[in-house]
Formats: C-alpha cells, sequence, structure tokens
C-alpha cells in the first residue's frame, strides 16, 4: 500500500505531515533534554539523522532475512552499531558537543523514533523508499528540535547559537562566530525556560500550535483516543491485521 | 381557581438559593486582604502598594485579553484576577522589578489558568505559578529582600526563616515577627493583619478552619519535634516566611483544595508535611508555594479517598470492593 505513494512524499511526510516530534510524539525524552541550547539540538538533530538513515537502509535490506520473532533485539543490534560508530566519531572529532549531549547521545539506541520507524516503514519498504523516509523523519526531528530550542534558548538564556563554534570546529577551526547575545534578556535570563518545567512548557505549545494547524487542514489531532485519530494509522502493524491498539495493549 | 395559580409557582430546583456569588466570594478575600496591604506599605513604604497596583492591572488586563483571544465569555467581572494580581504581589519581595511581577502575572493568569479553562478549571494556584515560574527564573533578585521601615530598597537582610535554617534564632523578637518588622515577601511579613483577615473571612464563612489551622497546627507539631522540645523555634517557624498568607490564602482557595472535611484535613497534613520536609532538609529556605502546588495536583486524589458514605447505604464489604 505504502509503496504505491511516491518516493517524494516517503521524504516530505516526515517534515510536517507526520512530523516525528509533534504530531507523532515520538522520541520527547530527548527533544526536552537537549533542546536548551540551540547548538546541541543542531548536533543532536544530525547524529540521530544520520542514525536513522543508515539503520533504515540496513533493516529495510534484510528485512527478508530477519525472523518476525526476533525482529526487535535484530534491530537494537543494528542501531546501537551505528550509535557506537556515532558517539566514538563525536567523541574523537566534536569532543565539546560530546560533553554537551552526555548520556544522550548514546541513548540514541532507545529513541522511540528511530525504533518506530524500523519497525513501522523500514521492515516493509524497499531499500530507497526506507532511507528518504529516514532522512525525512531525521530532518524533521532536527527542525523541531532546533524551533524548540530556539525559543528556550533566547527566553531562557538570552542567547542564540551560543557555542556554535564547537560544532563548526570540524570544518575549520578559525572560525570565531559564536552566536549572538540578545540584548536585555541576555542579563535578565528567564531560567524557568532552561529547566525541565519549561521544557514541558514550550513542548506543550509547540503541539498545541501544530494541532492547530493540523484541525485547519482536516487532520486528526495528535492524541490517542483509539486508531481512527492516531497519526501513525498510515503506517500501524495493527491496522493491516485488523486489530485495535487497545486490545493488543490489554491483551 | 386563578387565584391559586398566582400564589403557586412550580418551577425546578434549586428553590433556595445562598446569595452567595463567585464575585461576592472574591470581594470578602480582597477585603481580607486590605490590612495586609496597609502594613505592607507601612514596613516596605510606597513601592509595595505600587507592585500590588501594577499586578492587579496586569492580571485583569492578562484575563480580559486571554478570554477576548480564546472568544470566551469575559470573567473579570467575577473578580478573581484581581485576588490572583493581590496574592501574587503578596509573594514577591518589595524589592521586585515591576517588569518581573508582569511576567508572573502571565504565568499565573495565562498559563495556569486561562490555558485550563480560567475561573474553576485551574488545577493548581495561580498565584502560586506565578511565583515559581519567578522564582526559578529569578533566583537572585526573589530571594533578597528590603530591610522592614529602612524607606529605602536598595538594602538587604536576611530573613528570620533563613536565620532558622542556619539553627540561629534570629534577631527579631516574637513581637517583631508578629507585626512584621522583618525581612520577607510583601504580604507574608504581618501575622497581625493575616489573622485579621482570616477571622473576617471565618466570620463571613468563605473559608473553613479546616485547613489552615490543621496547616499551621501540624508544621507546628512536626518543628517541635525536629526541635527536640524547643517551643520558641516552633514559634519562629510557624511566623516565618510564608506560612501564614500560604495556609489562609492560598491553601484554601476553592478550585485547588477538597470539599469533605476530611479530605481539607488530609490535604493540609500533607501541604504541612512538604512544608515542614523542605525546611528542614531541603535546599530551599522556604517550601510553602511548592508544598501547596504537590497537595493542589493530589487534590483528586484525595477526594477520591475521602469522599463520604451517604447516610443508609450499606456498609462496603471485602466481595463488593473487588
Amino acid at each position: 500500500m505504502a509503496e504505491k505513494k511516491s518516493l517524494g512524499k516517503e521524504f516530505t511526510k516526515g517534515l510536517i505531515a507526520e512530523n516525528p516530534v509533534f504530531r507523532l510524539v515520538l522520541g520527547t525524552c530527548p527533544t526536552l533534554a537537549v533542546s536548551t541550547s540551540v547548538s546541541s539540538a543542531i548536533g543532536m538533530g544530525i547524529a540521530a539523522t544520520i542514525v536513522l538513515l543508515c539503520s533504515n537502509v540496513v533493516i529495510s535490506a534484510l528485512r527478508k532475512v530477519i525472523p518476525q520473532k526476533v525482529r526487535i533485539p535484530a534491530y537494537i543490534v543494528v542501531i546501537a552499531s551505528f550509535v557506537t560508530i556515532i558517539q566514538l566519531l563525536v567523541k574523537a572529532f566534536v569532543p565539546a558537543l560530546d560533553t554537551a549531549l552526555g548520556v544522550y547521545l548514546p541513548l540514541i539506541v532507545v529513541n522511540c523514533i528511530i525504533l518506530g520507524r524500523a519497525e513501522a516503514f523500514a521492515s516493509k519498504n524497499a531499500v530507497l523508499a526506507s532511507a528518504l523516509d529516514g532522512l525525512g523523519m531525521g530532518i524533521g526531528f532536527t527542525s523541531s528540535l532546533f524551533l524548540m530550542a530556539t525559543v528556550r534558548e533566547i527566553l531562557g538564556s538570552g542567547t542564540f547559537l551560543s557555542g556554535i563554534k564547537d560544532l563548526l570546529a570540524v570544518f575549520s577551526s578559525d572560525i570565531t562566530f559564536n552566536g549572538f547575545k540578545i540584548p536585555f534578556l541576555n542579563e535578565n535570563p528567564l531560567t524557568f525556560f532552561v529547566l525541565a518545567p519549561g521544557g514541558f512548557f514550550v513542548f506543550g505549545i509547540m503541539i498545541a500550535l501544530s494541532n492547530k494547524l493540523a484541525d485547519r487542514k482536516g487532520k486528526p489531532k495528535a492524541e490517542l483516543h483509539g486508531c481512527a485519530s492516531c497519526p501513525m494509522a498510515a503506517s500501524c502493524a495493527l491496522i493491516a491485521e485488523d486489530k485495535n491498539c487497545e486490545e493488543v495493549k490489554a491483551q | 381557581m386563578s387565584e391559586i395559580k398566582q400564589k403557586l409557582t412550580v418551577s425546578a430546583s434549586p428553590h433556595f438559593r445562598s446569595r452567595q456569588t463567585s464575585r461576592s466570594i472574591m470581594l470578602d478575600v480582597i477585603i481580607a486582604l486590605i490590612p495586609s496591604l496597609i502594613a505592607s506599605c507601612f514596613i516596605f513604604g510606597v513601592r509595595s502598594f505600587i507592585i500590588t497596583l501594577v499586578s492587579v492591572t496586569a492580571c485583569v488586563v492578562f484575563e480580559y485579553l486571554s478570554r477576548k483571544v480564546m472568544k470566551r465569555h469575559n470573567t473579570i467581572g467575577d473578580l478573581s484576577a484581581i485576588v490572583t494580581g493581590m496574592l501574587l504581589a503578596f509573594n514577591v519581595p518589595a524589592s521586585m522589578p515591576i517588569w518581573m511581577v508582569i511576567i508572573g502575572d502571565f504565568f499565573a493568569i495565562v498559563i495556569a489558568k486561562q490555558f485550563f479553562g480560567g475561573i474553576g478549571q485551574n488545577f493548581v494556584n495561580p498565584a502560586l505559578v506565578g511565583r515559581i515560574a519567578l522564582m526559578l527564573s529569578f533566583p537572585s533578585v526573589i530571594g533578597k529582600f528590603p530591610e522592614p521601615l529602612a524607606r529605602s530598597v536598595t538594602i538587604t537582610s536576611a530573613t528570620p526563616l533563613a536565620s532558622l535554617k542556619t539553627g540561629e534564632i534570629p534577631d527579631v523578637n516574637l513581637l517583631g515577627m508578629f507585626l512584621g518588622v522583618r525581612g520577607g515577601c510583601l504580604g507574608e511579613v504581618c501575622i497581625a493583619a493575616l489573622l485579621l483577615g482570616f477571622i473576617y473571612l471565618l466570620y463571613r464563612r468563605v473559608i473553613s478552619w479546616h485547613i489552615p489551622v490543621t496547616y499551621i497546627g501540624a508544621v507546628a507539631v512536626i518543628m517541635l519535634i525536629a526541635g527536640k522540645g524547643d517551643i520558641q523555634f516552633a514559634v519562629y517557624e510557624i511566623m516565618a516566611g510564608g506560612l501564614v498568607l500560604g495556609a489562609v490564602y492560598m491553601a484554601t482557595d476553592y478550585t485547588t483544595s477538597p470539599i469533605s472535611q476530611r479530605g481539607k484535613i488530609i490535604y493540609a497534613l500533607g501541604c504541612a508535611v512538604i512544608t515542614s520536609l523542605i525546611r528542614i532538609f531541603g535546599n530551599l529556605p522556604e517550601g510553602v508555594s511548592f508544598s501547596i502546588i504537590i497537595m493542589n495536583i493530589l487534590v483528586p486524589h484525595i477526594e477520591h479517598i475521602s469522599t463520604p458514605k451517604p447516610f443508609g447505604t450499606p456498609k462496603k464489604t471485602k466481595e463488593a470492593k473487588s
């Protein structure tokens, strides 16, 4: 069913219509944790996108080899290998990002977006479509992180792109640009926004806004009231088997 | 036949209405808060009046605008925004910059109250949300208090609560504590004025005694145990900080406190235990605002376990439960 869609659509759906953070409400833990500064959000987004792209390709290529019963451990092995590669690369080339992301870098292994895409898309689709799906979802994840981090960093620290120098050091070590300082807010930052409650608050507002936009286009809200309204419905395995996810949960 | 019709009006219940309305209750709370406002003007100067005025205005404007944007009917007439504005102003030091107070008002009215549906729908006390947002955002500003009776806002003094935290007895005597000649937030310092308001509210039957008395009493008992029977320490503890203000005006908010008497007592005991734990073991000197917010969130569960058994219904047996 999904293979009839054009390949371009597989790429663009992850950007807005099925944005993993605001529409599918996946990967909220890293979203809340690393969206305190824009540069670490970009770093996290890029790392997760690369892992997502690679794991989608490999899992899609192996989809006929992996037995149904042990598919989740198999996916985790693939994902964990790529996360380890990324982590070692980041440690070697961008050590500042490694310090900023801390435990959340290895935790990409259990990021729901990556496992979710592997289970819902890559295990059923061809390699090229899976690659585009992974890339689109990864860019969607990065852009929503960027959006949240922009709000939180400007209000909470009074800066924008602070610490970007360490990220750009991969390309050239001569770059001295290290972000902007917002006047007034820099002297009186609303620390609330950098703390956990501020993260939840910004996240809630963003979901409300994206629901409002989806509502205008006549799409279901990002709430889970049965299968029909679920944004995952298009790619859900249970729909194909004609089962209700509430029933499966009860079992 | 027609005569009978005139005398007998058949209507649906309720047949007997209380004259209390949201508006009259809120007006009573405002009247009860006025002695504290006057006292704080004496203690910290005219600046406390300005802060209260700005806070009230900002709250009313935010309430009006957010109702307008959400296309709901206007609710500034029930005066609840004024009460929130006054309570938030009472919870900040008199040296607080005005624009910070307005940010607190925004958090209180727009986020804690209107986002959840306005009066009667908020799940936590709006004024406390405003205070906590300010406390987390500007810890250095909200932790500094002007010297009482100094007529200048530049000097800062340690609060009695901060001294108690380090294990010393504060340099203010108990009469000074009672009248409010000490460092602290705007409305929390003068215990005498707060108690005057409390008595007024009890007399007007706006609040019942259960929450304030249980809350303050339980804190006194816990502090007596923590201070190994030192009565002076316990008395200082219940007068220091925002305990009386919180217990009388914030914890008793209708929307965010349990309905039944048993529920109220459980709720107040919870507040007291959390306040004491934060004061004794926590990093912060004051725990009243956090403890009330935490218990606010637990109120639905308290209601669930404290629902009274209707008279004449059979006792719950074990089989009925399962």
